[in-house]
């Protein structure tokens, strides 16, 4: 399975990005092929519905399953309609996420805020 | 004659100057413009209310004949739809009703349904006829309500009073178009500067004639004051940072009603503006 964690930059030294909707790249993690690869954000720039038009490349991407520090209520219901799973990041650390995920020791996140929409 | 009050933040007065000149005149509509938040019928406590709805159009998707192209999801600026496991999901919220996904749709699975926004309260407080445009919460703009209540005072000769918005975006901008004169309304502050030289940028873009109201005025240099002197904007008045203006205000009640030295006031900076108004030929006494 694929899962996805935004990350603030494409590189091995990446921390996780606060930000889901407006993240400028994703981490993407083969769990199968235990392989990590970056994904461009185009989303990031959109002059709103950031969040909705991120979980569209999630989806159109494969992604089975994200990992984040928060999550607003349109990309969540993008996220829940698409059967992807949201989990809650334990620190900034990209390795830990994914080890804990593996170990099935992150709980999935519940607190999805309104969004920061302008 | 249609004069627009506005400002470039909130508090600066342009609730209190709006009603207070409405109120100043012999007859008047004041329209409350100020969408998301919209106070002025707090102190003219309006009568025989009417009431009616604003809608838009936002997308309807009969999933049954999208054949899954994405046009519309690829065309929204706004990212108002997503296209998940072979379904088209549209945020209604997120959806500005340009309309644009409906014509780009190639099989006509998306349709145009009304979604209500808000509504327009009409009233009467005694001169006045009060026009109220409430928006709904988390809506995505106030445009359409701006619309429907300028609409509504298009064909009458009654001065008009509009209460715009705080700000400088579409939302005021809508609702200084069709204005005969602007007045600006700015604090005694360098924050109020800023404020006030945003709108006074914004009524040069639409080349609308305008004049100032400094309020909240002590007996201090002023920054608003200085701005406008070294632009050469007109000042209009200078209103006091006066206690009694602040509890009349307070308590929701109309200075220009109750107090002789403010009705002076209003309805002489009424005729004031009036006469600043180009090529105008109505007379208000």
């Amino acid at each position: 399975m694929k899962i996805a964690i935004p990350v603030d930059e494409n590189n091995e030294e990446t921390k996780v990005c606060i930000s889901f909707g407006r993240t400028p790249y994703f981490l993407i993690y083969d769990t199968d092929s235990k392989e990590k690869t970056y994904l461009n954000n185009s989303a990031a720039a959109s002059q709103g519905g950031a969040g909705i038009k991120t979980s569209q490349v999630l989806v159109d991407n494969d992604i089975n399953a994200i990992i984040t520090p928060r999550c607003g209520d349109n990309a969540a219901e993008v996220l829940k309609a698409a059967n992807i799973k949201i989990y809650k990041t334990k620190n900034d650390s990209v390795d830990d996420n994914i080890n804990s995920f593996l170990e099935n020791n992150l709980s999935s996140l519940e607190d999805i805020h309104e969004g920061f929409h302008n | 004659m249609k004069i627009a009050v506005l400002s470039g933040k909130g508090g600066t007065g342009k609730t209190f100057v709006s009603v207070n000149l409405a109120a100043s005149s012999k007859k008047s509509i004041y329209v409350d413009c100020d969408v998301e938040e919209p106070n002025g019928h707090l102190f003219f406590k309006p009568n025989n209310i009417q009431t009616k709805n604003v809608s838009v159009c936002i997308p309807s998707v009969d999933s049954a004949i999208c054949n899954g192209c994405r046009n519309c999801v690829d065309f929204c600026k706004f990212n108002a739809l997503a296209y998940i496991l072979n379904k088209v999901i549209v945020f209604e919220e997120v959806c500005h009703s340009c309309g644009g996904c409906i014509l780009f749709c190639p099989t006509k699975a998306l349709s145009e349904k009304e979604k209500i926004i808000g509504k327009i309260e009409k009233g009467i407080s005694d001169n006045v006829s009060v026009y109220t445009g409430i928006l709904n919460t988390g809506e995505a703009t106030g445009v359409p309500i701006i619309k429907s209540l300028l609409e509504d005072t298009k064909n009458s000769n009654e001065l008009t009073i509009i209460d715009c918005p705080p700000g400088s975006a579409c939302i005021v901008m809508e609702s200084i178009k069709d204005a005969d004169f602007c007045v600006l309304v700015a604090e005694p502050t360098i924050f109020g500067v800023h404020n006030l030289s945003m709108v006074y940028e914004l009524v040069n873009l639409f080349k609308k004639p305008y004049g100032v109201i400094l309020n909240k005025c002590l007996d201090v240099p002023n920054p608003a004051e200085e701005f406008c002197i070294k632009n050469d904007i007109k000042i209009l008045e200078k209103i006091p940072y006066d206690n009694d203006l602040g509890t009349l205000n307070s308590n929701a009640l109309i200075c220009a009603r109750e107090n002789s030295k403010y009705k002076d006031l209003f309805k002489t900076l009424l005729a004031k503006i009036i006469k600043e108004v180009p090529n105008e030929t109505i007379t208000d006494s």
